[in-house]
């Protein structure tokens, strides 16, 4: 389980995370806010890659602050453009990428790759160099590069932004399938209107707090 | 756009290891220069256009990737016509003809993954030496990989100011192409860490 205990956290002493206390049992969480409300910072502290100045971010009892090693092992993070998060210029090059970072056995690295692109029938791009995907399809294998590491839990950050309709769908689709838990931060508010819990960020604190059918007519009516 | 690098494929130069294809072409090279013959260095030049050839890359595309070189051999030529002799030319013309089609054949063969590696490997020796042989490997993976994104950002940018009717202004395109590059290089380097890469 995720907790936040009084995190605060600034940049060069502007605030964008002020007193957060969250526990975060539930299996698909959204979170909605306007540009800079401080939910990607959020979504960041998750797994370690922003560091609370103050407060603890805890997963499964681990502070992101004291072993963020174990942390990255439990927390993938999907990034929004995923040419930002692509490593490698080959796709299967790409997905060993975080597997050897784990000094994963070679051999074990070409199974679990092979498993990881039939989840999304993606198999036929394992030799294909990146920039000659689809968005939607980068953005899948974003995903499958985050799912062969096996964490236990998923970050989104804004996954649909930079897709067409049909790519957004497909995309919508994995994260509804997938068996982890997922926190999802969207404009896309069709995309986490079936979780089971939002939150909305404004002005780095938790405005609201509950079910879709509760926080998004409140956030729409917010953004008139 | 293509990138005139890796291209996938099951020939037996992408069976072979890249340590054998980069010892072979060093081999190869220093042969061809120690060897003064020009009938040598002529004879060499059908070979490595077949090894070239057995990547099994499309041919287009192969054929493309050597206008450049064949631009840049033409000068090598006129300048020995100049100043050195039609023998010295076609001397200097097939040798690195030779080396750069095999050089290709080598790279069109090759992941990046696997040359990193070797670059990895060979590294290892200098360890003691502060040098950190899986950060090189990386460096040369991730060079790679901007190819492709800095070429898109190129054009955004070209489009973004032919839009505003400016006309293409070399300076006026390297300013925002840098400053977009080392924005996406942030990101990229946040997105390493999060994949689990450890500095």
């Amino acid at each position: 389980m995720i907790v936040l205990e009084a995190v605060s956290h600034d940049f060069e002493d502007r605030p964008v995370l002020a007193e957060i206390d969250l526990a975060l049992p539930e299996r698909r969480i959204g979170i909605v806010g306007a540009n800079g409300s401080g939910k990607s910072t959020f979504a960041r502290l998750l797994n370690g890659l922003v560091l609370p100045k103050q407060g603890r971010v805890l997963i499964d009892g681990v502070d992101t602050a004291r072993d963020v090693k174990a942390i990255r092992r439990k927390v993938g993070f999907v990034f929004q453009n995923p040419d930002h998060q692509i490593v490698m210029p080959i796709v299967g090059e790409d997905l060993a990428f975080g597997l050897k970072a784990r000094k994963i056995p070679k051999g074990e690295i070409d199974t679990r790759i092979d498993a990881a692109l039939a989840r999304y029938d993606l198999g036929h791009l394992r030799e294909r160099p990146v920039h000659l995907l689809s968005g939607g399809e980068k953005q899948l294998v974003a995903l499958s590069a985050v799912l062969v590491t096996d964490p236990e839990i998923v970050v989104f950050d804004e996954p649909t932004t930079l897709l067409d309709l049909r790519n957004r769908n497909r995309v919508a689709a994995a994260i509804d399938a997938l068996p982890h838990p997922a926190i999802v931060v969207s404009h896309d508010l069709e995309l986490i209107a079936g979780f089971e819990r939002v939150l909305m960020i404004e002005d780095g604190r938790v405005a609201a707090d509950g079910l879709p059918g509760e926080v998004l007519p409140f956030y729409r009516e917010r953004m008139r | 756009m293509t990138i005139g690098l890796y291209h996938p494929g099951q020939s037996a130069l992408h069976r072979a290891s890249a340590g054998a294809k980069l010892s072979a072409l060093v081999v190869v090279s220093l042969a061809l220069f120690v060897a003064p013959s020009i009938w040598v260095a002529l004879a060499s030049v059908p070979i490595a256009f077949a090894v070239y050839l057995a990547t099994g890359a499309p041919f287009r595309r192969l054929m493309a990737q050597l206008r450049g070189p064949a631009i840049l051999l033409g000068l090598v030529f006129v300048f020995h016509l100049a100043f050195g002799s039609v023998a010295e030319g076609v001397l200097a013309v097939t040798r690195f003809a030779t080396l750069i089609l095999l050089a290709s054949a080598v790279t069109l063969s090759t992941p990046v993954s696997e040359m990193a590696e070797l670059v990895e490997w060979g590294l290892g020796p200098l360890r003691p030496l502060g040098v950190n042989p899986e950060k090189v490997g990386l460096a040369i993976a991730l060079a790679i990989r901007f190819v492709p994104l800095i070429a898109e950002e190129f054009r955004h940018i070209r489009e973004a100011q032919a839009a505003r009717g400016l006309a293409a202004n070399p300076l006026a395109l390297i300013v925002p192409l840098v400053i977009r590059t080392l924005k996406s290089a942030d990101e990229l380097a946040d997105a390493i860490e999060a994949r689990g890469y450890e500095r």
